[in-house]
C-alpha cells in the first residue's frame, strides 16, 4: 500500500515540483531580469486586467513595488491570473514567485501548506450582500438562505462557522471562479452572495444593476490579506515583506509619490533620509540597491497613494478609509510598519 | 576462427533478451526511486505535511447536497464518501438517459422516413460539436433565468414546486404495516422471474409462447394495490411547503444536478447514437431479408435478429462512452454540483493544502470507476457473444 501512495505521490510532484527553482529565489529573478507574480482572476481595485491586458490594483501594485525595489522598474512583472483553488499549488510548483491575490492569512496555511505571509496589505472581512427587494437588514435574518460562494477560500469555512453559531440552516452553494458565483447570484440562484467585504464592494460593480445589492452591516470573520511567498526562502520573503512595509511607512512620514522627488532632495529627517536612499545603507541586508525604497515610492508610490488609486472612496470600488482598520495607525487603524532601518 | 565460448554467450539471443529487459526494468526503478526521493524532499524542505491522518479530523465546512448524514463536525473522510456518492449518482442518472436517448436517435437516424432521420441527424451532429463545458453552463443559466424565484414557484397539485432552487416533490413516508406490502412486492418480482424461466422453457420445447412479461407485469401491480388498500394506505406524504426563503420538506432535486445530468445524458447520448448506427449497419441486409422471409414482423426482426448481433458492435464502443460520462461528471465543479472534484479535490484540497494525497485517491476513485464499468460491460459482451451450436 504504501508503494502505490509512494508512486502516486511521486508521479504527481513529478510534474508538479521538478522545475521549481525554490532557493535563492531573488537571485534567479535578478539573473531572468522579472519575476513571476499570481494574481486573480479579476476582482476591480485589487487585481483586475483593463481592456489592453495591464493588470492594475493594489495587490498588483505589492508586485509592482517588488520590481521596483529589486530592478528600479515597476513593470518587470509576469502577471499569472490564477482561481482560489489553483493559487497555492502554484506557488509550491514555483509557477509564479509571489502569490498577492487577496489571499488570508491562517495559521494552516501558514503552518501546513509550506506558505510563508509576508505582511498585510488589506485587513479585511467576511460580509453578505443581498438584494434591496428582499428586506432583509442583518445577517441574522438569513436562516434557511441559499448562499453562494467561492470554492477554495476561508469563506467556506467562516460561512459554516457563523450559521452553526447561530444555529441557522442554510444551502452552501459552492463555484470555482468567482464569476461564475456573481453570475449565479445576479440570476437568482442564492439568496445571499458571501465573501470577503471589499471582495462584495469589487464584484458589485459586475453586477446587471449594482444599486439593487446591499451589502449587510454584520462582519462575520478576521480576513488579514496579503503577499505570500514559498516557505524556506528567507532571503525573497525578506524583499517582499519590506517592499510592502516600505510603502507603509513612506507614507506614515509623509512621503508621497507626487513629493518623493522634492522631499528627498532637500530632508533633514534621518528616517526620511533612509526611506530616500541617501543614509543607512539598508539595501545591502536585502541584496537590493540602496535606492530600493525610493523606487518604491517614485514609480508605485506609497500605501495610501495606492489605496486612494485602486479602492478609494472616489473609485468605482469606494472603500473608505477613514474609519477603517487599513487607515495608518496614526489615524485611528492598524496599519503600522516595523521601522526600516 | 570458431566463435569462444564467451562470444557465443554474448550474442544469444536469451541473453541479449534478457540483459535489455534487466537495463530498462532497473532505468524504471531508478526513475520511480528519483521521482519519489525528489518529492520527498521537496515536501520536507517546504514544510508540507504529508499523510493520511487529514480524513480522521473535523472538516468544518458543509456541502450544499448529501446522500448521507454530514455536518462541519464530521470528518474529511465522510466528505470524500458524499462527494463519492454524488460523483456516482450523478454518473448513475446520466448513464440511464444517456443510453436511452442514444439508442433512441441512433434508431432514428437510420429510419426510412425523411423527417425522423434529419432530425437525428442534426441532432448529433449539433450536440457532439459543441464542448460539453459550454453546453453544461447553458443548460445551467438557461433553466436558472427561466425559472421564477420561489415565491413565484411554478405548482402542480399544490404539491410540486419548481422554481430556481429546484425541482420540490412531496416524500412518501411509510408507516407501521408497509413492510408487508414490501415482502409481498418482492415476493412476486420472484415469482415473475420463474414464469420467465418457465415460459422460456416450454417455448423451446414446444414453441408455444406465453406473454410472460404482461402477466408479470400485472401480477406485480396487481398484487402492490391490492396489498395497499387492504391496508388501508399506510403512506403519507411530506409535501414541501415554503417557509422563509424556500420550501421546506419533501424531496429536493437541486438545479445543479438537473443541469448537469441533462447536459452530461444529452451530449454522451448524441455519441451513443452513432456507436448504436455503427452496430446496426455492421450486421449484414442478408440477415434482415432472411428474418422477413421466414416470417417474423418487423419488431420482432429488430428484436430477435438485428440488435442482439449488432450490440456484439456496439458494446465495447459504448464501455467507452459509459467511461466518458463518468469521467466528464467532474466538470460538475463548473456549476457547483458538490461532486468528488469539487468537494474533495476542491474544498478538502485547499482547506488541508495536502494535494498529492487528495488528488492521489480522486485519481484512484476514477481509476477504480472505470475499470468496474469494464468490468460489468466485458462481462455482458461475453454473455452477448455468438453462441457456438
Amino acid at each position: 500500500m504504501n508503494n502505490i501512495k509512494n508512486t502516486i505521490l511521486g508521479l504527481v510532484c513529478s510534474v508538479l515540483m521538478v522545475p521549481a527553482a525554490y532557493a535563492g529565489t531573488l537571485d534567479t529573478v535578478k539573473d531572468q531580469g522579472f519575476f513571476n507574480c499570481g494574481v486573480s482572476q479579476g476582482v476591480p481595485g485589487f487585481s483586475n486586467p483593463d481592456e489592453n491586458g495591464n493588470w492594475s490594483g493594489i495587490d498588483v501594485d505589492v508586485c509592482r513595488a517588488v520590481s521596483a525595489a529589486i530592478f528600479g522598474d515597476a513593470d518587470k512583472v509576469k502577471y499569472v491570473p490564477l482561481t482560489a483553488k489553483e493559487r497555492f499549488t502554484a506557488l509550491q510548483a514555483g509557477e509564479i514567485d509571489v502569490l498577492s491575490r487577496n489571499t488570508t492569512w491562517t495559521l494552516s496555511r501558514d503552518a501546513q501548506i509550506g506558505l510563508e505571509f509576508a505582511g498585510v496589505n488589506f485587513y479585511d472581512g467576511q460580509g453578505f450582500m443581498v438584494r434591496k427587494d428582499s428586506g432583509i437588514t442583518s445577517a441574522m435574518e438569513l436562516d434557511g438562505a441559499s448562499v453562494c460562494t467561492n470554492l477554495g477560500t476561508t469563506t467556506e469555512l467562516n460561512m459554516a462557522d457563523f450559521f452553526r453559531a447561530n444555529s441557522m440552516a442554510y444551502e452552501p452553494v459552492v463555484f470555482e471562479k468567482a464569476d461564475e458565483v456573481v453570475n449565479a447570484y445576479d440570476e437568482g440562484r442564492c439568496d445571499t452572495y458571501t465573501t470577503d467585504k471589499s471582495g462584495l464592494a469589487a464584484q458589485r460593480t459586475k453586477l446587471a444593476d449594482p444599486d439593487a445589492h446591499v451589502v449587510l452591516p454584520e462582519t462575520i470573520s478576521k480576513e488579514p490579506l496579503g503577499p505570500v511567498v514559498r516557505e524556506g526562502d528567507g532571503d525573497w520573503a525578506d524583499v517582499v515583506r519590506w517592499s510592502l512595509n516600505a510603502m507603509i511607512e513612506a507614507e506614515e512620514f509623509g512621503l508621497t509619490n507626487s513629493n518623493v522627488k522634492t522631499t528627498c532632495a532637500m530632508t533633514s529627517n534621518p528616517v526620511v533620509a533612509r526611506l530616500c536612499g541617501k543614509e543607512g545603507g539598508t539595501g545591502a541586508g536585502l541584496n537590493l540597491g540602496d535606492s530600493w525604497s525610493y523606487d518604491i515610492v517614485s514609480k508605485v508610490g506609497n500605501y495610501g497613494d495606492v489605496y486612494e488609486k485602486h479602492v478609494g472612496e472616489n473609485t468605482p470600488v469606494g472603500l473608505a478609509r477613514a474609519g477603517s482598520p487599513n487607515a495608518s495607525y496614526k489615524n485611528g487603524g492598524v496599519l503600522y510598519a516595523p521601522p526600516a532601518r | 576462427m570458431r566463435p569462444s565460448r564467451f562470444s557465443n554467450f554474448i550474442f544469444n539471443r536469451n541473453v541479449q533478451g534478457t540483459f535489455y529487459q534487466a537495463i530498462t526494468l532497473s532505468l524504471v526503478i531508478l526513475g520511480v526511486y528519483y521521482i519519489v526521493q525528489n518529492t520527498a524532499e521537496n515536501m520536507m524542505s517546504r514544510g508540507l505535511a504529508s499523510g493520511f491522518h487529514f480524513l480522521g479530523v473535523e472538516s468544518q465546512f458543509d456541502i450544499g447536497m448529501t446522500l448521507i448524514e454530514y455536518s462541519p463536525t464530521s470528518t474529511y473522510f465522510d466528505a470524500f464518501i458524499v462527494g463519492l456518492l454524488n460523483t456516482l449518482l450523478v454518473a448513475g442518472i446520466g448513464i440511464f438517459f444517456a443510453t436511452i436517448v442514444g439508442f433512441a436517435f441512433g434508431i432514428m437516424r437510420l429510419s426510412s422516413n425523411w423527417l425522423i432521420a434529419k432530425i437525428a441527424e442534426t441532432y448529433i451532429e449539433v450536440i457532439r460539436n459543441i464542448p460539453l463545458l459550454l453546453q453544461i453552463f447553458f443548460w445551467y443559466f438557461a433553466v436558472l433565468r427561466a425559472l421564477p424565484k420561489p415565491k413565484q414557484s411554478i405548482e402542480f397539485m399544490d404539491s410540486i414546486f419548481l422554481n430556481n432552487r429546484g425541482l420540490f416533490l412531496p416524500d412518501a413516508n411509510f408507516n407501521e404495516g408497509t413492510s408487508v406490502i414490501f415482502y409481498l412486492f418482492w415476493i412476486t418480482i420472484i415469482i415473475s422471474i420463474f414464469i420467465f424461466i418457465w415460459s422460456k422453457r416450454r417455448q423451446n420445447r414446444t414453441g408455444i409462447t406465453f406473454p410472460a412479461f404482461y402477466v408479470s407485469l400485472a401480477l406485480v401491480v396487481g398484487v402492490f394495490f391490492a396489498a395497499l388498500t387492504a391496508t388501508g394506505f399506510p403512506v403519507s406524504f411530506d409535501i414541501p411547503e415554503l417557509k422563509g426563503f424556500n420550501f421546506k420538506g419533501g424531496m429536493r432535486l437541486i438545479p445543479e444536478l438537473v443541469a448537469l445530468t441533462f447536459a452530461l445524458s444529452m451530449y454522451t447520448a448524441a455519441f451513443i447514437a452513432e456507436v448504436v448506427r455503427a452496430g446496426i449497419m455492421a450486421v449484414s441486409k442478408g440477415q434482415t431479408e432472411a428474418a422477413r422471409s421466414v416470417g417474423l414482423k418487423e419488431g420482432l426482426v429488430l428484436r430477435l435478429i438485428i440488435i442482439p448481433q449488432a450490440l456484439r458492435v456496439i458494446v465495447p464502443p459504448l464501455t467507452n462512452q459509459y467511461l466518458n460520462l463518468t469521467k466528464n461528471s467532474s466538470l460538475a465543479a463548473a456549476i457547483a454540483y458538490p461532486d468528488l472534484v469539487l468537494v474533495f479535490a476542491g474544498t478538502a484540497l485547499m482547506q488541508t493544502g495536502q494535494a498529492i494525497e487528495i488528488i492521489g485517491m480522486v485519481m484512484g476513485v476514477y481509476l477504480f470507476l472505470s475499470l468496474f464499468t469494464s468490468i460489468i460491460m466485458n462481462l455482458f459482451n461475453r454473455i452477448m457473444r455468438v453462441g457456438e451450436r
